[in-house]
């Protein structure tokens, strides 16, 4: 792995009873796109306001490339935050708000407007500079907090779910540019979200947080396929959980799996037996037309409802609905289903779409 | 909608402008000279008095100079206090902060001028502090007025810089030391000129107060005259109201000035 960019050791935070993050051990490293995921609460924001020094820790230490920072203030930090809400100054231009950094940090006045107008190249506001920020829109706002953020060249760029306010177009627009500046200035950016598409598209790696400590730290398509409890595997796509009495009769083993939707193939009748397939009995008790996508939920015999999408390629979707209340099989890959141990059905969430 | 609107609107109109076109109309008459009586003559010779004699022009000069050192005094005093109230305050202390700052509001406006006599006087609190250097209390006069003054009229600019600083939101304070500024640089960057609308705010009611004030001039003024003591005594005992009223002219036209040039820095929204 390349250097080290953020070291977190033992890091906690509390507030009063609330263990915001709980003994947290974390290594970032150079140039990496690092996503936090988790739910509301889960102490994703507490986590970069402690690196980025607006939080003091109750305990732990923050290590920035080889300094340790812990108790050094913010504005001393090598870091630089785009906030949630963007913290746009209303009374300077946008680009006296990107200047900012720099102005503080007395570089001279050519320099700093070159520098600042480089910056609004980047994220594409190049003719918006003598603006006002209240005559933006969400999207140019963001971009300006971007660029604010990046002209300072910081190792590290701290982004509190930057695209949150915008709307679904603007968002995946938003989303490669982000990628796309990323990759082009190289440095090293730690990304909150709680849209786990946005994380699984953007990342290197990504951190699923619950209750103030990491649940799974992995690359997208290992996340995605090989989620490592009933939390990860609900909160990061949709997933069936197949477990007890269920996975004893389907799976033929103790313990609790999951299967994705998209590995799930819906047959007429049971094909013949094999030991790589899977099969399922049961009936089909809702059809949900998405577009691209159709989704079946059918209820098995074993008990669990398990929930079916496949490409609306060549059916249609008259055909699709006219199965309603039909008995079905579903059938599938023995190595598609990912085994999650024993299972612990106090976190066990039901079918869940994140 | 209408009906609604009428009563405030007359009053509006009747009693509040309608006073001050009397005023107006009031100060283009003249005083008989012999008899005391009013004489509905046009004229502007109240007016000219003002302006050409050295002492009205003397005193305008001087409530204006009173008014202007209260008002920086009142929004150097109240920036700190309205700063730390807005944002280093726990929630529990900015209450008791606020009521603090209200509580002088509730005593009489005489007893607090008369509290200031008390601490200028010869044996008062401040002649005893400045003695062991070999001082004395500066006496009645126009310090002692724009003491006082300062005094009265700080919680009308405390309030509004408070209600200006509070408005910002604390993130960009954060985003102000995440871009690598240190308090000072955020206060003159950021918190100052996002608060002076609201200082401009707060300074109308410094100036404006001040200009129109009479009695704490009396009190510990001395012989010190203000455009409120002209304005009294030439409507009391001299009973030349035109000429009170040309006066009384000079704080709203500068306080007419003062409010266009407020208007431009949003001022006004902060009232
Ligand atoms: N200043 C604070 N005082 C008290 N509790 C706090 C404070 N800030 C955060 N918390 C608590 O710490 C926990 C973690 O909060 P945090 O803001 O880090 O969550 P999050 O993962 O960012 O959530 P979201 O996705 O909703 O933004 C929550 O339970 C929250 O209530
Ligand atoms: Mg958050």
């Amino acid at each position: 792995m390349a250097e080290t960019a953020i070291s977190l050791r033992g890091l906690s935070k509390h507030f009063g009873t609330v263990r915001a993050v709980d003994d947290l051990d974390l290594d970032i490293a150079d140039g990496e796109f690092f996503s936090m995921l988790g739910p509301s609460g889960s102490g994703k924001t507490t986590v970069l306001r402690l690196i980025a020094g607006f939080e003091e820790p109750t305990g732990g230490t923050i290590t920035l490339g080889d300094e340790d920072v812990t108790d050094r203030p913010a504005f001393a930090r090598d870091v630089n935050t785009v906030f949630q809400d963007y913290a746009i100054f209303p009374h300077m231009s946008v680009l006296e708000n990107v200047e900012y950094g720099l102005r503080v940090k007395k570089v001279g006045r050519a320099e700093r407007r070159k520098r600042a107008e480089e910056a609004l190249e980047t994220v594409r506001l190049g003719e918006y500079g003598a603006r006002r920020p209240h005559q933006l829109s969400g999207g140019q706002r963001q971009r300006v907090a971007l660029a604010r953020a990046l002209v300072n060249r910081p190792k590290v760029l701290l982004l509190d779910e930057p695209l949150g306010a915008l709307d679904l177009k603007l968002r995946r627009e938003m989303q490669i540019e982000l990628k796309a500046i990323q990759r082009e200035v190289g440095i090293t950016f730690v990304f909150v979200t709680h849209d786990q598409e946005e994380a699984l598209t953007m990342s290197d790696r990504i951190a699923v947080f619950n209750e103030g400590r990491i649940e799974q730290l992995a690359a997208p398509v290992e996340l995605y396929e090989r989620p490592a409890s009933a939390f990860v595997a609900g909160f990061v796509g949709t997933s069936n959980l197949i477990a007890g009495e269920a996975a004893r009769q389907v799976v033929g083993q103790e313990g609790a799996f999951v299967i994705r939707p998209e590995k799930v193939r819906l047959e007429a009748a049971a094909p013949a037996p094999s030991s790589e397939v899977c099969v399922a009995p049961g009936v089909v008790r809702e059809v949900v037309y998405l577009g691209a996508l159709t989704s079946t939920v059918v209820a098995l015999d074993a008990g669990p409802t398990v929930t079916v999408t496949h490409p609306n390629t060549d059916t249609t979707i008259d055909a699709a609905l006219e199965r309603r209340d039909q008995r079905v099989v579903l059938t599938w890959r023995r190595e598609h289903l990912v085994s999650l141990g024993s299972p612990d059905p106090a976190t066990s969430p039901e079918e869940e779409t994140a | 909608m209408g009906l609604l609107l009428t009563p405030p609107m007359l009053w509006l109109g009747v009693a509040y402008l309608g006073a001050l076109g009397a005023l107006l109309v009031t100060s283009l008459w003249s005083q008989n000279d012999f008899t005391g009586e009013i004489e509905r003559i046009w004229t502007l010779d109240n007016f000219r008095s003002l302006l050409t004699v050295d002492v009205y022009r003397t005193i305008t000069f001087r409530t204006l100079m009173v008014a202007a050192v209260v008002t920086v005094v009142d929004a150097v005093l109240a920036f700190p206090i309205a700063l730390y109230m807005a944002k280093v305050a726990s929630r529990r202390a900015q209450r008791l902060l606020v009521i603090a700052v209200l509580m002088p509001l509730w005593a009489s406006y005489l007893v607090k001028a008369y509290a200031w006599r008390g601490m200028f006087s010869a044996d008062g609190p401040i002649a005893w502090i400045a003695q062991p250097f070999g001082l004395d209390t500066p006496g009645y006069g126009l310090f002692a007025t724009t003491v006082t003054l300062a005094y009265l009229w700080l919680p009308y600019m405390i309030l509004p810089v408070f209600a200006g600083i509070e408005r910002v939101p604390d993130s960009l304070f954060e985003a102000s030391a995440d871009l690598g500024a240190g308090s000072w640089q955020t206060l003159r960057r950021v918190v100052i000129p996002m608060a002076f609308p609201a200082i401009v705010a707060g300074s109308i009611f410094t100036f404006s107060l001040t200009m129109g004030d009479y009695i704490a001039v009396k009190i510990v003024g001395g012989t010190t005259q203000m455009l409120g003591n002209v304005v009294y005594d030439n409507q009391g005992a001299a009973n030349n109201l035109p000429f009170a009223a040309a006066v009384a002219t000079i704080p709203i036209v500068v306080m007419l000035g003062y409010l266009a040039a407020a208007r431009r820095t949003g001022a006004l929204e902060n009232l």
